[in-house]
């Protein structure tokens, strides 16, 4: 098959025709080879739940064995698919709060608070006393609050009541989702689906929604808030992206996966001098850090780290054969690097107990010996350098941006020290300049053409004037496409959104950073809400959520969760519910009138694009700023009015 | 802010800042560390330092510390291929250029060249600051045009500076262009520059801008409450309240622009008339940030929208332009065309409440010659009698409405008024009359302008003006008559006399939790409400400001409570006041805002208090200057020991009744005492003691200028406080 129906990307082509070449075989090819795909499956109407089954619904069948109807069967299938993405990012966040606990509480720890500002103000949204209290006494108290919200048996999350719109809290209290504890969440999905428990589409769906709130406002929220306190907060930062920023002089590692304490430790101890004298004895020039999906994310916008490429780049990644240590961690990690990393000199090195891959060499990282890890996996590298075959072969194409957004620099690079607000922009999404917001986020699927989809939203959005957030896979494939380039902005955008892009100094698409990071979005429209003019609640804002390309279980769970804050939510690839017309209607249709989000379904970036924009019209007919409106003039008791808090 | 426009604003901070380093080091090895440093009397140490930091400035090595602080502010150069966010930067690099502008303007006065030299007025003292920041409270100055450079042309600048005038701005002067400046343009074009005509040159260089920010923020600390530090208020408060804007004339260079971005930081935005990249959308400034290319014969018209302000002008028949911007202007012998009264000419002037039948409205009539048949420098009787009527018009407005009379024929450019009743003086410019002024329009004026502002109570207004010499003076006598018992009436007037006080909550906007509560023998703190004036302020606006008060019973007549109104101060100040004595400044005293002319403050050793106006800027015998006091003082708060009041209340039967009165004032500065002489007498006469000899009792800064100095002075002098019981 042609590498352009396959990717977008042109570095991507290139290695996609260098596998076909090699006679290798990648995610394109395996897709191919399992044409065609299971139609029950897609449809979500194939129970497997126990051994009375498995069950499929027909015309003919239309009942499992059990009696589930298709919305009883597509609905357990869909809400684990929630509770595997709920475990994915909430055991991140879990992981994250043991390190950031043990770096609090021990003082030979090779992690330390990076951000203190952060850390309190984190610990005063939990409720914790911060005035006259040191870090330690601070950092305790916080890290417990925060692991206690994993399993605790009675209330409600903390961050619940502390970071979403008042109002919308009113909503999910009213309709009985509000999440208890994180885990338990999950744990009540399984019981909930397990044989003869809830036939109920919409109670079960209930209870989807509450454990994507656990993830959303609170294990990814935890992963987010904690990664910033232990590894800093990230700031505008330029970065380097796509397989030509591989160095074929220098020792090349990769890190991939999803979390930042190792990858962060790496990126210390990589610039290390005796390691670096290590790898020029081998004949290197140097060490080349880079990444592939969130762990990319996480380490390019706190040191500005290159990206070697998204999800489906990973093997392409390997293909150029100049990569020494390819690193992981845990999700997303394709089990095929195994097998093809043994093609290679490369290394694949698993680091977590949780993911071990055939073919890989498993280096067991402890946060509590975090350096001592992160140097001999270093080393490895160094060593392997010898090994490496021939020149190798990396594509040029590479691309330049800039990342580092967060709910929290946001103010700052809106108004200074001195005026920081969210009011700039508030004001330019009620004059019309910026029509709205919309998160593009999410994976790679190679049912959709490689980055095409990210990229054509998108620029169709960013041409209407919608201001886009990005994070995850998608963020990359803005990256590596010159979309967080900030000249991008003349280039690509409306007149409006260039205007406001010129005068902050900003690209049209932000990079807000990892896929836990979503909850940075979930946070800044809060923060728009709380800045006043547009409306109470999340659901009311001219703002709307896609990930075009998506494809793992996390994603069900991010979509779930923005629904469920209210906000509308495209997504490429239909969920696999389309077998079930009641829940399937839910979903769409009627679960607006209970959440204000809905879900909708469209491959095609442009027409997507398109449900979007005209989402966000509606909604600001609905808020009244649609309305050509005189330019106010103050007089004195006008000004005396103004507040000035 | 664009691209170009960071990219030079950052330039030009980082050389300013440099600048700043240069001067400092050369001020440190001419001076020394410890010299001090001060903008002359002004508190506040450097204003926009201190407001933006709590920084208190007073040495030069403090500045070392407000160095760090620059540095730590200057972002990096915008880097020109791949940027990072640059709004942010620029708003701190323009901060810094303030805070570095502030250091080299200080460094000035000490090492030169001086800032007030020739046309240039550098800082503007803490006078003109209670005098003149207290109408941009009150509303009777919207804001300021900071101009910077020059027109291109002399007629350019006198026609923006008039229009400018024309909307009641005031007119902020720094920097220059192609050689020359505004200020000087203006004086070229024979135009009166100084605070009276609100065109004030502050300084040649871009750097004296800092003189109009740093104005900005003293306002917002003196006026609005806002404490020192507290930076987001201040910043806020000036978006908000005062509606300032930048009028660039000329090349902007990159101190221009880095100063701009300072200014920003305010909420005021830019209007340029060059063609420099404009910065439209909104959100730091109320609507756009920076506006360019405009043309001169636009330009005010459009600042004035940019800003968004809405300024009322008046169509007033009369062929000179009104604004309170001329209300400062003077008219000097050579200039004059004629003048009337001033003890050259006898005249008066009276505004009388008549029946509505008896009023023709807009009917002026001059009686005898008029102006305009006078020769240059000629004189004539004049009497102006003023007679309205309407359904809510009472006699007792009429010396609110008189008292206008004065500001109304002052802010008609070329038009000069002094003094009042039967001591009144009138000249008209040798301009004015050249333009066709002649008394009749004295006439139109008044009837436009009481029309204007107090429709709601009045609804015919006619203008009748005598110049007949013998007609004036027999008119004279009958309004002379007329003043003699409002006099009486009004002097007479007691707090027991009547059951309702009014409230002033003018100032909550800024100090919420204060609540004035004004009675005939306690007038509002600012000294600009007395009880009548705010019976007639209900009348005019009744959801306004000044509500009446049901006294209701007395709780304590020395102390001067009473259950409603404690009952309506809770209310008004938001539970925060549970009561309030009108009498007391020990039990439960009325609350302050920031607006008073004097604070009482006890000298506990002495057992007596000390008054302190605002003019005063020397240290006082309590160890706080004035500006220090009043931070204790303002913001809505009760210290018992410590009242804010006006000039007149001193002279009060009620002035702090319940701790004795007159006779505990130990202190007082002596410019004080003497501008309250008169009606101080009057009140020492009643309690029975010589004034003379009272008042040489009292201490002043002469005399005393600490507690144990006063108690010196008073022990010496046997004042009459040692007599009467302790205060606590």
């Amino acid at each position: 098959m042609d590498p352009k129906e396959r990717s977008i990307d042109k570095a991507s082509q290139e290695m996609i025709a260098r596998m076909a070449e090699a006679g290798q075989q990648n995610a394109w090819d395996r897709l191919d080879a399992q044409a065609p795909q299971c139609g029950f499956g897609k449809q979500g109407i194939c129970c497997r739940i126990c051994t009375m089954g498995p069950c499929r619904i027909t015309k003919k069948a239309p009942l499992g064995v059990c009696g589930a109807t298709a919305d009883t069967i597509a609905a357990r299938n869909l809400l684990r698919m929630i509770a595997s993405g709920a475990a994915a990012h909430s055991d991140h966040g879990r992981d994250v709060a043991h390190t950031f606990k043990m770096a609090i509480e021990s003082d030979s720890c090779d992690y330390t608070i990076k951000d203190e500002l952060k850390l309190r103000e984190v610990a005063a949204r939990y409720g914790i006393k911060v005035e006259g209290r040191d870090t330690k006494e601070i950092g305790s108290d916080l890290a417990n609050a925060v692991l206690a919200e994993f399993g605790k048996q009675d209330g409600t999350l903390v961050s619940i009541a502390a970071y979403p719109p008042p109002a919308r809290q009113k909503v999910w209290e009213e309709l009985g989702v509000t999440p208890r504890a994180i885990d338990r969440e999950i744990v009540e999905i399984m019981h909930r689906t397990h044989m003869g428990v809830g036939s109920d589409h919409k109670n079960l769906i209930k209870q989807g929604i509450r454990a994507s709130l656990a993830d959303g406002w609170g294990g990814s929220l935890i992963a987010t808030e904690l990664s910033d306190i232990l590894f800093g907060s990230p700031w505008p930062i330029r970065f380097g992206a796509n397989l030509g920023v591989l160095d074929a002089k220098k020792v090349n590692i990769i890190v991939h996966g999803h979390e930042p304490s190792l990858s962060d430790i790496i990126v210390a101890v990589s610039q290390e001098p005796e390691l670096i004298k290590m790898a020029e004895d081998k004949g290197a020039t140097g060490i080349n850090l880079s990444g592939i999906c969130c762990t990319s994310n996480e380490i390019l916008m706190r040191h500005g780290i290159p990206v070697a490429g998204n999800f489906l780049q990973q093997e392409l990644a390997l293909m150029t054969s100049v990569v020494e240590v390819m690193l992981v961690d845990v999700q997303c990690i394709m089990p095929s690097l195994g097998s093809l990393s043994n093609c290679f000199h490369t290394k694949l090195i698993t680091t977590s107990p949780k993911c071990k891959i055939d073919g890989a060499e498993h280096i067991e990282f402890h946060e509590d010996r975090a350096i001592e890890t992160a140097r001999k996996i270093i080393k490895i590298a160094i060593e392997n350098f010898e090994n490496r075959k021939g020149k190798g072969k990396i594509p040029k194409a590479t691309e330049r941006g800039i990342a580092g957004f967060t709910t929290e620099n946001i103010f700052y690079h809106l108004g200074g020290r001195f005026r920081s607000s969210y009011r700039p922009l508030n004001d330019n999404i009620i004059n019309g300049r910026i029509r709205g917001a919309a998160g593009v986020v999410g994976c790679n699927n190679p049912k959709q053409v490689h980055d095409y989809g990210h990229l054509t939203m998108i620029k169709e959005l960013i041409k209407n004037d919608v201001i886009v957030v990005s994070t995850g896979c998608s963020a990359l494939a803005a990256g590596k496409a010159g979309l967080m380039r900030p000249d991008a902005a003349a280039k690509y955008c409306g007149e409006g959104l260039a205007e406001v892009c010129e005068a902050v100094g900003i690209p049209p698409v932000l990079h807000v950073g990892s896929c836990v990071d979503n909850s940075r979005i979930l946070t800044i429209l809060s923060n728009i809400v709380a800045e006043g003019g547009l409306g109470e609640d999340i659901s009311e804002l001219p703002a709307a959520g896609a990930a075009p390309e998506w494809m793992s279980e996390k994603a069900v769970s991010i979509g779930m969760y923005f629904v469920a804050s209210g906000v509308y939510t495209v997504i490429g690839e239909p969920l696999p519910i389309l077998g079930a017309p009641n829940l399937t209607r839910y979903l769409t249709e009627e679960i607006e009138k209970d959440f204000g989000g809905k879900w909708a379904f469209e491959r095609d970036p442009i027409k997507a694009a398109h449900m979007m924009i005209e989402h966000i019209e509606s909604k600001r007919d609905a808020l009244g700023i649609n309305k050509e409106k005189e330019r106010k003039l103050y007089d004195m008791a006008d000004r005396r009015a103004l507040t000035i808090e | 802010m664009s691209k170009i426009i960071a990219s030079a604003a950052i330039r030009g901070a980082h050389k300013i800042a440099k600048e700043a380093e240069g001067i400092l080091t050369k001020a440190i090895s001419e001076k020394g560390e410890d010299c001090r440093v001060e903008f002359p009397n002004t508190g506040y140490y450097m204003p926009i330092i201190y407001s933006m930091t709590g920084m208190a400035v007073e040495k030069l090595s403090d500045f070392k510390e407000v160095m760090q602080e620059i540095k730590g502010l200057l972002p990096p150069h915008v880097n020109d291929d791949l940027w990072v966010p640059y709004l942010g930067h620029t708003l701190d690099a323009g901060m810094a250029t303030l805070f570095a502008e502030e250091m080299i303007e200080a460094c000035k006065y000490l090492i030169g060249p001086n800032p007030v030299d020739d046309i240039w007025l550098g800082a503007a003292d803490d006078i003109i600051l209670r005098e003149r920041g207290i109408q941009f409270v009150d509303g009777t100055a919207p804001g300021f045009a900071a101009i910077v450079g020059a027109a291109p042309n002399v007629e350019t600048a006198v026609e923006i500076a008039r229009k400018l005038q024309e909307r009641s701005l005031y007119v902020f002067m720094s920097g220059h262009n192609n050689g020359t400046t505004f200020s000087e343009q203006l004086a070229e074009g024979g135009v009166q520059l100084g605070w009276e005509t609100r065109l004030i040159p502050f300084g040649r260089e871009i750097t004296s801008a800092i003189y109009a920010l740093g104005f900005a923020s003293r306002a917002a600390l003196s006026f609005g409450g806002v404490q020192a530090g507290d930076f987001r208020r201040n910043l806020l408060y000036n978006k908000n309240r005062i509606f300032a804007f930048v009028m660039a004339m000329g090349e902007v260079t990159d101190e221009w622009y880095a100063t701009a971005a300072g200014a920003i930081n305010y909420g005021f935005p830019v209007i340029a008339d060059s063609d420099i990249p404009e910065i439209l959308p909104t959100g730091v400034c109320t609507y756009e940030h920076v506006v360019s290319n405009i043309p001169y014969d636009q330009i005010v018209e459009k600042a004035v929208e940019v800003r968004g302000l809405k300024v009322k002008i008046t169509e007033i028949p009369i062929p000179v332009s009104v604004s309170p911007a001329f209300e400062g202007e003077r008219i000097r012998k050579e200039e004059m065309h004629c003048e009337f009264g001033g003890q050259r000419t006898p005249a008066f002037e009276w505004l009388r409440m008549r029946d509505i039948s008896e009023v023709e409205d807009a009917n002026v009539e001059v009686i005898g010659p008029d102006s305009d048949s006078l020769e240059p420098g000629g004189r004539l009787p004049l009497g102006i009698i003023v007679e309205v009527a309407g359904r809510k018009m009472q006699p007792d407005f009429e010396p609110v409405l008189e008292r206008q009379i004065h500001t109304f024929l002052n802010e008609a450019q070329g038009l000069w008024h002094m003094g009042q009743r039967d001591i009144n003086w009138v000249r008209i410019s040798k301009g004015a009359a050249k333009a066709g002024f002649t008394l009749e329009h004295i006439g139109k004026l008044l009837h436009a302008k009481l029309h204007d502002e107090y429709s709601s109570i009045l609804d015919k207004v006619q203008v009748k003006i005598y110049t007949d010499e013998k007609q004036v003076e027999e008119l004279r006598q009958q309004a002379q008559a007329v003043y003699t018992d409002r006099d009486a009436r009004l002097a007479g007037m007691q707090d027991e006399d009547i059951d309702t006080f009014y409230s002033c909550t003018l100032c909550q906007s800024f100090a919420p939790n204060h609540v004035c509560v004004v009675s005939p023998e306690r007038p509002g703190l600012c000294g600009a409400y007395s009880w009548l004036d705010c019976r007639a302020a209900f009348e005019i606006t009744p959801s306004g400001p000044n509500q009446p008060i049901a006294k209701g019973s007395c709780v304590d007549p020395t102390i001067g409570q009473w259950d409603k109104v404690n009952e309506f101060v809770i209310k008004t100040s938001g539970g925060n006041i549970e009561r309030m004595s009108q009498y007391s400044m020990i039990a439960d005293p009325m609350t302050s805002c920031g607006c008073f002319e004097c604070i009482a403050a006890v000298l506990p050793s002495t057992g007596g208090i000390m008054i302190v106006n605002r003019e005063y800027s020397d240290m006082t015998p309590c160890g706080m200057k004035f500006s220090t006091l009043a931070g204790t003082v303002g913001g809505g708060q009760q210290t018992p020991g410590f009242i804010g009041h006006s000039k007149h209340y001193i002279c009060s039967k009620k002035f702090i009744h319940a701790e004795g009165g007159i006779q505990r004032i130990v202190w007082m500065p002596k410019v004080l005492k003497e501008e309250i002489k008169d009606a101080l007498s009057e009140r020492i006469k009643e309690i029975g003691f010589e004034p003379e000899e009272f008042l040489a009792k009292i201490a002043d800064e002469t005399t005393a200028t600490t507690e144990e100095e006063v108690l010196e002075f008073i022990t010496k002098n046997e004042h009459p406080v040692a007599t009467l019981e302790p205060m606590f």
